[in-house]
């Protein structure tokens, strides 16, 4: 069919896809699925280091962990926006979201036990989420490569953050110390899982690879990531719990030990520590926001009426 | 639960003084004043912008990507039209 080979053409050309070009209806699902997912993840992520923004322990902390989570809200509307550009209704991916239709990152399953989480995440969860992010700011579809630029810029300040609030603790106390130990004990492991499926079971990667969605399979960004961060944690002073993880210098990459994936499948499919917590919670939120969503539209509509 | 029905608008941002606006996304609002407000706390949280524009989604009319050839073919022979069509020798000096 001459659309669908001016499509193939278009994207292999590395030109963009735009809202309103013809695409295989498997490209739309692919990307709505996946900008959903995405940006329910932004919603959703909100809620862990949310739980720390009244108990901060200082005003300056407390203002950047509000503005971080802002940025979360900002970016979580950024992507809403992309999937509507595709056709999809905005009401009904909240729907999809609070009723548990579909998916957000696993990583936010796990709860906040500590101040130290709040910088590990900065340090390992952003810094996974850039490095997943990046080569998305290339991806073929335009409004989604748009949205991820955005969103790039201001990762940079999330991971930032949470490096420098580690570093703070890290010249503090004994206590402040093992604090900082313990949640990267904690959050290594669901960090690295961040990256999703290794490559042979991993259903989209090649579909997606083959219209430019995705640019590197996830065993490739994961690894990108553990020889991104084994340099910063010697420098932060903490150990990363893996007694496997060694430099290989014939590939020239860090080795690292097995994830235990059935943990991971355990916590993608609902039961992992926060699953339920988080969606009850998002719901909620909606729910109890729902008066002031009436409340707008009624006094949009009384003004119109008073302007006839 | 109830949903939203609030239209969608297109936000357009100056990123300073001498820019056109340009188009940076898309919000929901209830009303144009709301949308601007919104506009300014999702696209422009770290000053990149000194004028926003929002306009209803539904208010803009747009050339359709079917259509992309014929819309744009009468542009496409007029080479006349761009200054490298005029051989001038490389002599003759600020042409």
């Amino acid at each position: 069919m001459d659309l669908e080979r001016e499509f193939e053409r278009v994207v292999a050309a590395e030109h963009r896809v735009e809202p309103r070009d013809w695409m295989p209806d498997g490209y739309r699902k692919t990307l709505v699925r996946q900008i959903a997912q995405h940006a329910h993840s932004e919603i959703i992520g909100m809620q862990p280091e949310g739980n720390w923004i009244g108990r901060a322990p200082s005003l300056r902390r407390k203002a950047i962990l509000l503005a971080k989570v802002q940025d979360e809200a900002g970016h979580g509307l950024y992507l809403y926006a992309a999937a509507e550009t595709l056709g999809a209704d905005r009401a009904e991916l909240t729907r999809n979201l609070v009723e548990g239709r579909q998916k957000y990152s696993s990583i936010f399953n796990y709860p906040t036990l500590t101040f130290a989480d709040v910088g590990v995440i900065g340090w390992l969860v952003d810094g996974a989420a850039i490095c997943n992010q990046v080569p998305l700011c290339r991806t073929s579809y335009g409004p989604y490569a748009r949205a991820m630029i955005r969103v790039c810029k201001e990762e940079s300040f999330h991971q930032r953050q949470g490096y420098e609030l580690l570093m703070t603790m890290m010249r503090g106390t004994p206590a402040q110390r093992e604090m900082v130990q313990d949640a990267v004990d904690r959050w290594w492991w669901p960090s690295l899982m961040m990256f999703g499926p290794p490559d042979a079971e991993s259903a989209n990667t090649e579909q997606s690879m083959r219209w430019r969605i995705k640019r590197h399979t996830n065993d490739e960004l994961r690894q990108r990531f553990v020889d991104m961060t084994v340099p910063q944690a010697e420098r932060l002073g903490v150990t990363l719990p893996d007694p496997a993880l060694a430099w290989n210098a014939e590939r020239g990459h860090h080795d690292f030990g097995e994830i235990d994936w059935a943990e991971f499948w355990r916590v993608v499919k609902g039961d992992g520590p926060c699953n339920a917590e988080r969606v009850a919670h998002r719901r909620q939120a909606h729910e109890d926001g729902a008066w002031v969503r009436e409340a707008a539209a009624a006094y949009a509509a009384k003004k119109r009426e008073r302007a006839v | 639960m109830t949903d939203a029905s609030w239209p969608l608008y297109e936000v357009f941002v100056r990123g300073k003084r001498g820019l056109n606006h340009v188009h940076v996304g898309s919000l929901h609002a209830p009303d144009d004043e709301m949308a601007l407000r919104n506009a300014r706390d999702l696209y422009t949280r770290r000053n990149e912008g000194v004028s926003i524009w929002v306009v209803r989604a539904d208010a803009i009319t747009a050339s359709s990507p079917d259509e992309k050839d014929p819309f744009f073919a009468p542009s496409g022979d007029k080479v006349y039209r761009h200054p490298t069509f005029y051989a001038i020798p490389d002599d003759v000096p600020h042409l």
